[in-house]
């Protein structure tokens, strides 16, 4: 089947299962991504989050079910295919050296060339800087110097420009890997606006976390995971943020956790 | 400070200024002082201009001064005892010095073992070769006559013997310019090619370096091998180059050294491999890699030469010349320690 451009789906997972010999990972999960929209995908740990990005990604083949962008059936050989068609995952290590500059960081292998002199082929610094610092103003971040360090940077700083760089090299779709995890609140709410800016230029968002909080706020479609199973798929209007607290896997836990102290307090009064 | 070749000149300015005091009227700043010190610093410097490439690459080498005793025997011995045209016995010690780079690297890319360990396997390994190697062909670990052979051979002449514009330095010692002595010939002949060849290869990596899309990938692949992997750059690729290259930079450091004292022995290079990684850290290169210049390690090895050669200038036992080393080493990985948490700490 070719690809359809105009199906309403970028990506979509349909009945995937997962499994490393005996162990299953995922178990027919089925998964969709609409055009534009970020798509959150929510689960405690072991939940089977990061499988899932890995099949997304191209680095796993699913054992079971199908895999389909833009309505065709694909079957990645590696994470280059994925990027071939778009699909671009931000990890959580993000792939950045922290002792070179924020320009050499954004181009880093795919470094822009001019001629020099006729003859030497050289790294256009110039250019880098300067689409560099363009694209980051885009998303609404303003590095002071596009040749200080990334390790200068803060941890927020840091995922934007991953993300940046994602967008620039012709991401139709971005996998964010817990990209607010390692973040202070501050951090995490410019990171979410990023996700919100990258949406609005009509990029989908596969954003994964296990914050309901994080979640919430960005989110149009909320898919919850569970032990390798899907608890389904949800639009915002369907479901509230507590309900999706519930859903969780540990949300009742905390729910009793909560109800546990909040009785303590009663005592306490 | 934004630089990281900065401490370097300003140690080279300091270590200037100090001889300036203590040795200034001795002749150390005479045009021949100054060719005996430049060019201690110019071999070093071919050296330290690999070894600095290969820091950046986060890797070290520390075969390099064995290579130098190796690649000097297998250039020197066939043309003396079995005849064979000098330029072919050094064209065989290239590939040799590639081929054992090539094996380094990979060892060190494959096994990922720290290349320290692998290096220092080979410190051993090639030094006890050059010696078994030179008994047994040569019957001895000295051998001369090297310097003659290469002398006559048009292309070994052309690269690595003598000094070169010495029509210029005969003109302006006619001219009284320079110093002559009472035949006419200038004191100092001309510029040792070990010079020139220094100042191509930095100016060469320096360009390769900061200029270029390879340049950006060592700094890639030193600064965090997994990221750059993750981006797309052949850090192992990049990683075999260096070696292939530093090990290219010990051969020409024999080549030239055994066309300028005519013969190749055993122990030649000896602690060689330390000199370049000190005058590589004096030039701002990190020890964990991902930082680092090439000029900055030219003015490392400058700064060893200076201090080498100028303390027989001066009323210090040579000695001294150890102690102030070590000062100037650690002094500099104190400060390279301070640029690193700077460059890598948020604002």
């Amino acid at each position: 089947m070719a690809p359809d451009p105009s199906s309403p789906y970028v990506l979509e997972l349909d009945h995937v299962s997962k499994f490393f010999g005996t162990v299953i990972a995922l178990k027919d999960v089925t998964l969709r991504l609409r055009r534009g929209e970020v798509h959150c995908l929510l689960g405690d740990n072991g939940a089977g989050k990061s499988t899932l990005i890995k099949i997304l990604a191209g680095v796993h083949p699913p054992s079971l079910g199908t895999y389909r962008v833009d309505a065709e059936p694909v079957a990645f050989a590696s994470p280059r295919d994925a990027l071939d068609r778009g699909i671009a995952t931000v990890y959580q290590d993000l792939a950045l050296v922290p002792l070179m500059s924020v320009a050499r960081n954004f181009f880093l292998g795919r470094e822009p060339t001019r001629t020099y002199g006729g003859i030497f082929r050289v790294f256009d610094r110039r250019l880098a800087a300067k689409v560099a610092s363009e694209k980051l103003a885009d998303l609404g971040i303003l590095v002071r110097d596009a040749d200080q360090a990334v390790g200068t940077l803060s941890g927020g700083e840091r995922q934007c420009l991953a993300i940046a760089r994602a967008i620039h090299f012709g991401a139709r779709v971005l996998i964010l890997d817990e990209p607010t995890a390692a973040l202070g609140v501050k951090q995490s709410a410019n990171v979410l606006r990023i996700v919100a800016r990258a949406r609005d230029q009509g990029i989908s968002v596969i954003f994964i976390t296990h914050n309901v909080h994080h979640a919430y706020p960005v989110g149009d479609t909320f898919t919850l995971l569970d032990r390798g199973r899907s608890m389904g798929s949800f639009q915002k209007s369907e479901i509230s943020r507590d309900e999706v607290l519930t859903m969780m896997a540990g949300g009742q836990e905390m729910q009793h956790l909560m109800s546990e102290l909040g009785s303590g307090d009663d005592r306490g009064t | 400070m934004g630089r990281p070749e900065a401490t370097a000149i300003a140690g080279t300015a300091l270590v200037f200024a100090i001889f300036w005091v203590t040795a200034g009227d001795s002749g150390m700043f005479a045009l021949d002082g100054v060719m005996n010190w430049l060019v201690v610093s110019g071999y070093l410097g071919i050296l330290a201009v690999g070894a600095c490439l290969l820091m950046i690459a986060g890797e070290f080498d520390l075969s390099i001064g064995s290579m130098i005793g190796f690649t000097g025997m297998v250039a020197a011995i066939p043309p003396l005892h079995f005849g064979w045209p000098v330029w072919l016995s050094m064209v065989v010690a290239l590939a040799c010095a590639l081929g054992l780079g090539f094996v380094n690297g990979q060892l060190v890319v494959r096994t990922g073992l720290p290349s320290f360990i692998v290096t220092l396997a080979f410190l051993f390994i090639l030094r006890g070769l050059t010696l078994a190697f030179s008994i047994i062909v040569a019957d001895r670990t000295i051998v001369s006559g090297i310097g003659d052979l290469a002398e006559h051979d048009p292309i070994a002449r052309f690269l690595f013997s003598g000094t070169f514009g010495d029509g210029w330095f005969g003109w302006m010692a006619r001219h009284g310019w320079i110093r002559a002595l009472d035949d006419g010939t200038p004191l100092v002949r001309g510029i040792p090619k070990v010079l020139i060849w220094w100042a191509v290869l930095a100016a060469a990596c320096s360009f390769q370096l900061t200029r270029t899309r390879f340049g950006n990938w060592i700094f890639a692949v030193g600064g965090d091998a997994g990221a750059a992997k993750n981006v797309g750059v052949p850090v192992k690729r990049v990683k075999v180059s260096i070696f292939m290259f530093t090990a290219l930079c010990g051969w020409l450091f024999a080549m030239l050294q055994i066309c300028d004292i005519g013969s190749a022995a055993a122990d030649r290079g000896l602690q060689k491999e330390f000199e370049a990684v000190i005058a590589a850290v004096i030039g701002g290169s990190l020890l964990t890699g991902g930082y680092g210049s090439v000029i900055g390690a030219c003015f490392g090895a400058l700064i060893f030469g200076v201090v080498q050669i100028g303390i027989t200038y001066t009323n210090l036992n040579s000695d001294w010349f150890r102690v102030f080393l070590g000062l100037m080493l650690l002094s500099a990985v104190l400060f390279n320690n301070q640029v690193r948490r700077r460059l890598t700490q948020t604002r």
